[in-house]
């Protein structure tokens, strides 16, 4: 593409009064720009149309628009992508409304971001996306609620779906079970359990292939393209996403010594009371006898640091749904529940206050102490604190059930065995479960185009499975769509670009192969990345970690910061004014800094702010080309890493950091404070800190004195 | 996929209903949203951070604002509303009533309007808690970025004085409400739902003593672009808070007012504590429970809550709130049923827990879709019309988002039929 840059400036929004747009445009003139004009409301249907026309008519292909904020009026200023390139430079959230008008520091400010702005078109070139990714079938990972919804829906979409199953029939642990808990109004019946229907649905299905007593031998390649291996000579496949729906298996409950399990043969787990429903005939196992009082033990090992910190979040309802089985089989049975809290959310407390109605007793303590013995009359003696009277209590029953919890069946199996250069499973997030951090975005894992649902994602009701089964399908349809086009999924969902490599110059240090947090890159024997574009989520993280700078993209790469940085107008003599790099997130810094210029707060007129993909895409060469260059001080907004992380890249920010903490070292060597450089972890709503913590930078860089490589 | 007509309506523009639409749209669908308010984000716009990450909920809202931007297939109305539906799944007629922003497109958000007006009105992001301009900016991140003029200005000379304010001809205050009927192959209805009008649980003392606030009001007392500018303060007398009594299931597990449980607001209790402990270092925060429901992986969040020896949980059904005249606070009364000791606490300021009832609870739309006793849609009798979200359980943020999701395929998949 030979580019014809169009300038277009907006004098609107009080831009004019604050800037002399005659001498802005005078510097875009300085690059080799096609045309700059300046108009008093760029937005407006006049203003827009101009620079339509300009497109249409074939004179200007790339349109610098110095006017508000990237993330305003896009509906308007809005072209073609394939065809042409755009730059937004935010002379008014960014300049206009945070600095005064009329002053020589607000001026260099906005010909800087002109500057900028104009360079980065000049070094982006149009998306030639990455079209190989075409296969469209869902392979779906387990056969139980969650997977069999899944398959269904990904079906009835019209998507070829293949359905692995590792037991001989469908169903998972539901068909195990002898009834639901209440799902329908008045939310007050246990209600039969009937699959068939659906595994009926399933096998009429023209677009689903079932796999049963088959297992994942290996899975390699990337969404539009994953090249799947059954164990046992069952079949090779190609597909192109992946809903994980292997469901969960119980708490272990031999490691529940002190609530009596195994050592007396009348301690039964809640699945085991399941199995006895279903054949028919709930009985102590000692002797067969039904039992005339059953004592329930919640959270079994649950929220408990010993064994699993987390609540199951279904075995409370599980627990009532199964005391009234015993109330079914004989209504004088006495059922106790002991309990922590009882958790019975949204219409479920309608099912809790009908089992207490029907002569359930509850009693509050800490299950985890409870002390279970031989007991003389009835088999079992129970020791607990009721904590409601303050008292001890001791009781005799015939059979005790814990309700233990629910793990994920990829706790020590990683069953897609993923030929992956970062392993074979599926990056957990706590607890094995491999569940999204993400509030915002409940079906993100670390493995584009591999999505989670059901019960190996988090504890959750069957109903609830079923329904997170038809999302994951969903996700997983989306990623085959998008895949197919050479588009990127979220959170950039249509980016066109993605990483090339100039592979020549590779050094094979792995740093990109390792640090990219979705696994993008697998390696040959000598360690050369090799790339899967689609599982790429064009964070740019790989071109940040690469010493050697041969990752780039079409339309961001190490160059191309470099120059913007290198175009910046550094004064020679200090003179009170520094110059400051802010390298900022896109994502929650930038939209932070423009809430800045909306509240009409001021910040020193020595930052320059460049928005990044992710902080994690810095490059080292950055900081040295600022450094070297004079600028005084480099500022980094990210977002908060840790546990709670923030960075929708999942490391990005912190890999910043950890490079920062590296440069950090060389500068004390090379005798440049290492001060010069700020990490702050900014979330999008720490707009207010951001002037003072300007301030307070600017301060230190002022005690520090002038940058010494100024003007070499 | 590849179908050009698959289209699909979205009512409701909160979070349930922004990730269904752009869920559906990225995958292939072409999608409208409608919304009430004038902006989109619904409820979540007005929280001040998410449990357990004790996050901004405007850093989704911005990444979905960007999808929204990005994608050709999404469009939006605000200030619409759904009068009537007809049709059958795969063909649905939707008519529609747009009701005036006064402003119009060309609006740059530049403020001007703002600066002339005087008139004020309650603002309806923070509640009531205070008062906007008429002439207003929802609130700083609000998509649309466009102002609103307030209709209680339309016809006064204040109304004629923004438009003559504004440089862009953007108000037009000619606008009237119109109807618009549009075609689509599939609903998906997330009308999200309302905090309980803690009013109706007068023991409580909402609405007669200044200091008894509701946990949605709190969000907004904590908001740094709140109506305090986040600062803890009494809205009796503007005293610093250094005291908070939680009452959780306000109104919730009763059977005279809801009678199931909403299974969000203990978590979003233990987030409000941390709120009261970050701002206010000698602060303390009493949390008065039946049960804790922190369910599943919050069970951490609850266990770290529980490490701030300030923060005390008090199993106890609060029975009386009173203004203790000597203080200017509250006096919250109950029994401590472990124990068996009575309550007798004095606090600054008391935040009622109340819960969740669904969008569909006062106006059942005249749609085929069941409702449980509560107001819940349990299920669409008509299939081209999908629940999703809190109008058909109470659920928290990530919930709603995984069911809004599933609500997208079925979505697609009935438009795929026609």
């Amino acid at each position: 593409m030979d580019q014809n840059i169009g300038v277009y400036l907006c004098s609107g929004c009080g831009i004019g009064d604050a800037i002399d747009l005659d001498a802005l445009s005078s510097v875009a003139e300085e690059s080799n720009v096609s045309k700059t004009m300046t108009h008093d409301c760029l937005c407006s249907a006049e203003g827009a149309q101009i620079i339509k026309d300009d497109v249409a008519s074939g004179s200007i292909n790339c349109m610098v628009i110095g006017a508000c904020s990237g993330r305003v009026k896009s509906d308007v200023f809005a072209f073609d992508p394939m065809q042409t390139i755009l730059e937004r430079v935010n002379l008014r959230e960014h300049v206009t409304w945070c600095q005064p008008a009329g002053n020589e520091d607000t001026q260099a400010m906005a010909d800087d971001y002109l500057r900028m702005g104009i360079i980065r078109v000049q070094k982006s070139t149009l998306p030639e996306p990455y079209l190989e990714a075409l296969d469209k079938t869902v392979l779906v990972v387990g056969g139980g609620v969650a997977g069999m919804q899944a398959a269904l829906d990904a079906a009835k979409a019209g998507y070829s779906v293949k359905l692995v199953e590792k037991e001989a029939e469908l169903g998972g642990h539901m068909a195990k079970w002898h009834k639901n808990t209440p799902t329908r109004p008045p939310y007050q019946d246990i209600e039969d359990i009937d699959l068939s229907s659906t595994i009926e649905q399933i096998s009429n299905s023209q677009n689903i292939e079932v796999f049963k007593n088959a297992e994942i031998e290996k899975i390699s390649g990337a969404p539009g393209m994953f090249d799947v291996t059954l164990k046992n000579g069952a079949g090779a496949y190609r597909v192109g996403s992946i809903v994980l729906a292997a469901g969960w298996k119980p708490y272990d409950a031999t490691k529940l010594e002190g609530l009596g399990f195994q050592k007396f043969p009348d301690v039964i787990t809640n699945v085991q009371v399941e199995e006895m429903a279903k054949a028919g005939s709930l009985a102590c196992p000692s002797d067969g006898s039904a039992p005339s009082v059953v004592a329930f033990v919640q959270c079994a090992g649950s929220r408990d640091p010993e064994h699993l910190p987390y609540c199951s979040a279904v075995c409370c309802r599980v627990s009532l749904k199964q005391a009234m089985y015993f109330k079914e089989q004989n209504e004088e049975t006495k059922v106790i529940v002991f309990y922590k809290d009882m958790r019975t959310p949204e219409q479920a407390e309608e099912f809790y206050k009908k089992v207490q109605k029907d002569g359930v007793i509850f009693v509050k303590t800490d299950t985890s102490k409870i002390a279970i013995s031989e007991g003389s009359e009835k088999k079992l003696t129970i020791e607990a604190l009721d904590e409601l009277l303050g008292e001890p209590i001791q009781m005799e029953t015939d059979l005790v059930v814990l309700a233990t919890g629910m793990q994920p069946a990829v706790l020590d199996d990683p069953i897609l065995n993923l030929e992956y250069r970062q392993g074979p499973a599926l990056p957990e997030l706590k607890y094995g479960f491999p569940d999204s951090h993400f509030v915002c975005f409940p079906y993100e894992t670390r493995r584009t185009g591999i999505y989670t649902a059901g019960c190996v994602r988090q504890p959750m009701t069957a109903t609830r499975s079923s329904n997170d089964g038809t999302g994951a399908a969903l996700k997983a349809i989306q990623c085959v769509e998008l895949s197919s086009q050479g588009k990127a999924v979220h959170p950039r969902a249509g980016d066109l670009s993605y990483p090339s490599l100039f592979i020549q110059r590779c050094t094979q240090c792995k740093r990109c192969t390792e640090e990219c947090p979705f696994g993008m890159y697998n390696e040959d024997v000598k360690g050369t990345p090799l790339p899967y574009p689609t599982r790429c989520r064009r964070c740019a993280i790989c071109m940040g970690s690469c010493p050697e700078r041969i990752i780039s993209f079409s339309n961001y790469s190490v160059d191309m910061i470099g120059s913007m940085i290198k175009s910046i107008s550094v004064p020679e003599d200090y003179e009170e004014k520094p110059r400051i790099i802010g390298l900022i997130c896109e994502n929650d810094a930038f939209p932070a800094v423009d809430m800045v210029g909306l509240g009409k707060l001021q910040y020193p007129p020595w930052v320059r702010f460049i928005p990044l993909r992710c902080l994690g895409s810095i490059n080292l060469v950055w900081i040295a080309d600022a450094l070297s260059k004079g600028v005084d001080g480099i500022v980094l907004f990210g977002c908060k890493f840790g546990d709670d992380y923030q960075c929708h890249f999942i490391k990005g920010s912190e890999l910043a950091d950890t490079r920062m903490s590296k440069i950090k070292e060389t500068l004390d060597r090379l005798v440049l404070e290492s001060d010069r450089i700020r990490l702050e972890q900014l979330s999008i709503d720490d707009y207010y800190r951001i002037p003072q913590i300007l301030e307070e930078f600017t301060a230190r860089l002022e005690e520090l004195g002038p940058n010494p490589y100024k003007g070499f | 996929m590849g179908d050009e007509d698959q289209n699909i309506l979205v009512v409701g523009g909160g979070i349930s209903g922004i990730t269904a639409a752009i869920e559906a749209a990225e995958t292939g669908a072409n999608v409208v949203i409608v919304e009430r308010n004038p902006y989109l984000g619904g409820r979540v716009a007005q929280l001040n951070q998410y449990f357990p990450k004790l996050c901004p909920p405007t850093c989704g809202l911005e990444i979905n604002f960007r999808r929204i931007k990005n994608n050709p297939k999404i469009s939006f109305l605000t200030q619409a509303e759904v009068l009537s539906i007809s049709g059958q799944p795969g063909a649905y007629s939707v008519t529609l009533q747009l009701n005036p922003r006064y402003v119009n497109d060309n609006c740059t958000a530049c403020g001007k309007c703002a600066e002339v007006c005087e008139t004020t009105v309650p603002s309806q992001v923070n509640y009531g808690m205070d008062s906007v301009k008429a002439a207003y900016l929802p609130h700083q991140m609000a998509y649309p970025f466009k102002y609103v003029l307030a209709p209680e200005i339309i016809g006064t000379d204040e109304a004629t004085k923004c438009a003559e304010a504004c440089p862009y001809n953007a108000i037009d205050l000619s606008m009237k409400p119109e109807t618009l009927t549009l075609e689509f192959g599939a609903v998906v209805w997330a009308t999200g739902w309302d905090p309980y009008e803690a009013e109706k649980i007068d023991y409580l003392g909402f609405g007669q003593f200044p200091n008894v606030m509701t946990n949605v009001m709190f969000e907004r007392l904590a908001a740094f672009n709140g109506p305090t500018s986040g600062k803890m303060l009494r809205p009796s007398d503007g005293k610093e808070v250094k005291s908070v009594a939680f009452v959780q299931c306000a109104g919730s597990r009763d059977e005279n007012h809801l009678a199931y449980c909403s299974g969000v607001c203990c978590l979003a209790s233990l987030k409000q504590s941390t709120y009261i402990r970050e701002r206010v270092p000698d602060s303390k925060a009493f949390i008065y429970y039946i049960d804790v429901r922190a369910m599943g992986k919050y069970e951490d969040f609850y266990t770290r809550v529980q490490q701030d020896e300030n923060i005390s949980f008090i199993k106890s059904k609060i029975a009386r709130i009173s203004e203790d005249k000597e203080s200017g606070g509250l006096l919250v009364e109950g029994e401590d049923v472990i124990g068996g000791s009575r309550v007798s606490q004095v606090v600054d300021l008391v935040v009622l827990a109340v819960g969740m009832t669904p969008g569909t609870a006062k106006v059942k739309p005249d749609l085929e879709m069941n409702y449980d006793d509560f107001g819940f849609v349990t299920g669409s009798g008509a299939s081209g019309i999908i629940p999703a979200g809190c109008v058909k359980a109470p659920m928290e943020v990530a919930a709603s988002l995984q069911d809004a999701t599933a609500a997208a395929l079925k979505a697609i998949q009935v438009a795929v039929r026609r």
